[in-house]
């Protein structure tokens, strides 16, 4: 019981703080996750990571860490508590903000949100990072798969699976 | 505002539009919704024109949340009030919800098993390689000039040097900013995009 409310104040505090997009409170959730649960960093990498294999929004992945916390209710509580607050917030300020039509402090709000955002996913990629890019091997891909998105138009969910292949197979041909 | 819209956009099915957004929601794998919603809903079905999504999704961008719910919520409230709101979030969302769940309730069985930590290591370096080069495209902009590059740098000193609680990151730089971009005289006659 006590978990559920914890669960359910954590990711909606994080669904109101996601300010620039889901990414940007991967940190904080990280935190989070383990003040309050003992989550560990690798399980959430892992969590996070097996979570961009699914279609739909990325963050998505946090179904799995509420699965991982409390089972099948815990998914349902995370799923409530992490896209209603945002979404409710969003519709009534979005009726507000196209009924007051374009002023120089909307403008002004979006410039400063932006760097802000961006510093934030930056903050995310090295929660993820740090936690992934753990010896060459791990490097190696990361710099192989990165560069394939940038280069190329390959589905990124090819890429990840196939890096997961890689992943097996070193460790079948090692042992 | 539901009610003036009505006047001038056909008028179109609450299970029309969960039905859309949760095709979105199944095929978009990997990303990209935007470009997928934008694809399918402006391009092909023009249930909104483009000048108007892009006001919405610049919307969506500064509310808190994933920007891909936001515009959902925007687009669903356009066409349909907040029933086509929530029929659009949820469409979007259930699919890749429940693939997700599949997904880790296959990770919960295996992850006690030896192997499964040798291809989780080659997902996760993939994953975190995904999420730099978005954040990368995102912030090509941000980065070439320099005051958005000293509020993103600080932004990013505080939150993973200092480990700042994110309130306080966002309360200190976010002000800051503001202040940075405050509108001048001479901006309200320029600034319209």
């Amino acid at each position: 019981m006590t978990s559920w409310f914890q669960l359910a104040s954590v990711f909606s505090m994080l669904s109101l703080l996601a300010v620039g997009g889901g990414s940007a409170v991967l940190p904080e959730m990280q935190t989070l996750l383990h003040q309050h649960f003992n989550f560990s960093q690798t399980e959430f990498v892992h969590a996070y990571s097996v979570g961009q294999l699914a279609p739909g929004p990325n963050m998505l992945a946090v179904l799995i860490m509420g699965e991982m916390i409390d089972g099948i209710l815990g998914a349902f509580i995370v799923a409530l508590a992490f896209f209603i607050p945002s979404s409710i917030l969003c519709l009534y300020a979005g009726r507000l903000w196209t009924h007051i039509g374009d002023t120089p402090w909307r403008h002004c709000l979006q410039q400063a949100l932006e760097p802000i955002s961006i510093g934030l996913m930056c903050s995310g990629v090295y929660t993820i990072a740090k936690e992934s890019l753990v010896n060459w091997q791990s490097c190696a891909v990361a710099l192989v798969v990165g560069l394939l998105l940038l280069k190329t138009k390959i589905n990124p969910v090819i890429l990840i699976l196939g890096a997961g292949l890689l992943g097996f197979l070193s460790a079948y041909v090692t042992s | 505002m539901a009610a003036k819209n009505s006047a001038d956009t056909p008028k179109i099915a609450l299970h029309q539009i969960f039905w859309q957004f949760l095709i979105v929601g199944a095929i978009s794998f990997g990303g990209g919704i935007v470009a997928y919603l934008k694809e399918l809903l402006v391009t092909r079905y023009r249930w909104v024109d483009s000048d108007e999504f892009i006001v919405l999704l610049s919307i969506s961008q500064t509310m808190p949340g994933l920007n891909s719910v936001n515009i959902a919520i925007l687009m669903g409230d356009r066409l349909r009030g907040a029933l086509g709101a929530w029929a659009a979030a949820i469409g979007l969302l259930l699919p890749g919800g429940l693939i997700v769940m599949a997904i880790g309730i296959l990770y919960g069985i295996n992850s006690d098993h030896p192997m499964a930590n040798h291809i989780l290591g080659g997902v996760a370096a993939a994953a975190a390689a995904l999420l730099a080069t978005v954040t990368w495209n995102l912030g090509e902009r941000t980065f070439k000039k320099r005051k958005s590059l000293a509020l993103l740098v600080l932004t990013f000193v505080l939150m993973s040097i200092v480990k700042w609680p994110l309130y306080l990151v966002l309360g200190v730089v976010l002000p800051l900013a503001l202040f940075i971009y405050r509108p001048t005289p001479a901006s309200k006659t320029e600034a319209q995009p």
